[in-house]
């Protein structure tokens, strides 16, 4: 049996070795083409260190900001029926798909100097978000907030309702039965979505840019920092690709159960 | 059905190679041109007097930072002509023998972009570092961020912008929508775009002079088409859509 298996007929190995090849030669490109003998002074420039570090700390926040109303999000979604329900779950989905240069636009005009909300941000308190590390993270939770609620909606609809329904006879109220019972429940689709959101922050280019700019330090995260360095030095922009690469490459490692496969 | 899926993939492969060609005759009529952002008004109405002046031309530009394009020329990009909107960047190209000896066709100076009307009152350099003022700027590493920087020391003026954009008109746009108080731009974009913005000039610009120098490029799949373009940019009827714009004459 499985030795049958194991002979796949060459009209199938052929594009799936093309595909395979396609897929890795350009990361093995980025690691031939790369400036070994200069990375480690590139690695340590001010430029870079601050751009990495205001990545990390800005995906982390939209992760967190995600965590705080996405979970919520995905168990209204799941857990309960109402009008519109369907359309809501449609919607949420909606910058998934959205160029992300759009969301960036969109975030503008709502919460920009003269948006919708932001109008009324900066009258009122004297805050606006464009330009600002608190804008990144809004841009960064926009796109990878739908990421998180799909992962734990799934993982909701997954799980089996019916603790919740014995804890509740139990007399758990349902704030309770969410906390001690569906939460530890479902924690492992929780924290997949999680990581997920985090890589899908972490990449976040075309909203950032379009809604909070580029400032060194400020608002210019690690894939704006690429795409600068590309005006002017490849080898520059090689080094820092790199960097994304290689913690992409470890937040994969680091879900090898769920997506490399333990066999 | 191996056969059969083979056979498939032989039609595929030879269609597609069979479109390659008819591409490839249709490449004779078609000039790709990539060029400065702030080029970009110009050279529509430049382009689309060039397929005029030589019918079955197809003129199509891809416009951008010049740092950035210069580097697509580098890495291989199947253009024909490159305009730039600084020697510096041009130099990218020519010394990487993509190009042979460019020629200047326009200069540019730098004017203070505001919201029309100009809320602020600004009229000089020195009222943009005062704070409270939002200002973007082009990031250092394209022509335009090059030339703000020179002007600001020029005037001695020491400005912390809220952002550093990747080409002049991505900084426009953050003045049209309002985010933005003020923007260093060319003075071709603050005319390009007077239905929103007003461009305040202020005399340090002078110091920062942009020199756009234009190039067919080495490895051009149409060189006569690349040749015929550099030709025309330089004639008088171009050369009045440049001033037209706000471009000096070189």
């Amino acid at each position: 049996m499985t030795r049958l298996r194991s002979r796949a007929p060459l009209a199938l190995a052929i594009p799936a070795v093309a595909g395979l090849a396609f897929l890795v030669l350009p990361l093995a490109g980025l690691l031939i083409r790369a400036p070994w003998s200069t990375l480690p002074q590139r690695l340590t420039e001010p430029g870079v260190l601050a751009a990495l570090r205001l990545s990390l700390v800005t995906a982390t926040l939209a992760t967190a900001l995600c965590l705080l109303a996405g979970v919520p999000l995905a168990w209204l979604l799941a857990r309960t029926t109402f009008p519109g329900r369907r359309l809501v779950r449609a919607l949420v989905t909606v910058p998934l798909v959205l160029p992300p240069v759009v969301g960036g636009v969109a975030l503008l005009l709502v919460f920009g100097r003269r948006g919708l909300l932001g109008g009324w941000l900066d009258a009122t308190f004297g805050v606006t978000l464009p330009f600002t590390t608190a804008g990144v993270v809004l841009a960064e939770a926009f796109v990878a907030m739908p990421f998180l609620v799909i992962s734990v909606e799934g993982a909701l609809r997954a799980a089996d309702a019916r603790y919740e329904e014995a804890a509740a006879t139990l007399g758990a109220g349902r704030w309770t039965a969410f906390r001690r019972v569906t939460l530890p429940l479902i924690a492992p689709g929780v924290a997949a979505g999680a990581v997920l959101c985090w890589a899908r922050a972490l990449g976040e280019f075309g909203a950032t840019i379009t809604f909070a700019g580029n400032f060194p330090g400020r608002t210019q995260t690690m894939p704006l920092a690429v795409y600068l360095a590309l005006e002017q030095d490849l080898d520059a922009a090689i080094v820092l690709s790199l960097v994304l690469l290689a913690v992409s490459v470890l937040i994969l490692a680091g879900l090898r159960d769920r997506w490399l496969g333990t066999s | 059905m191996r056969t059969r899926l083979v056979a498939a993939l032989v039609a595929v492969l030879v269609t597609t190679g069979c479109g390659a060609q008819t591409a490839d005759r249709d490449a004779d009529k078609k000039i790709t041109v990539l060029a400065a952002a702030s080029l970009t008004e110009s050279f529509d109405r430049i382009g689309a007097l060039f397929e005029k002046a030589n019918p079955g031309t197809d003129v199509v530009f891809s416009y951008g930072g010049s740092s950035g394009l210069a580097q697509q020329i580098t890495a291989g990009a199947p253009a024909d002509v490159f305009a730039a909107a600084s020697p510096a960047t041009m130099k990218t190209v020519t010394d990487a023998g993509d190009g042979g000896a460019p020629v200047t066709f326009a200069r540019n100076q730098l004017v203070i972009a505001v919201p029309k009307g100009n809320p602020k009152g600004v009229a000089s350099l020195a009222a943009l570092a005062k704070p409270g003022m939002k200002v973007a700027l082009c990031a250092t590493q394209v022509p335009c961020g090059a030339a703000a920087q020179k002007a600001l020391a020029a005037a001695g003026v020491a400005l912390k912008p809220v952002t550093q954009e990747q080409d002049v008109k991505a900084a426009l746009a953050k003045v049209k929508l309002g985010e933005v108080d003020a923007a260093l731009v060319y003075r071709t974009d603050a005319r390009a775009a007077a239905a929103d913005v007003a461009g305040v000039e202020f005399p340090e610009s002078a110091s920062a002079i942009n020199d756009y120098p234009i190039v067919a490029l080495t490895k051009a799949p149409n060189r006569s088409g690349a040749d015929a373009f550099v030709a025309f940019v330089q004639t008088p009827q171009a050369q009045q859509v440049l001033a037209d714009a706000g471009f000096q004459r070189p």
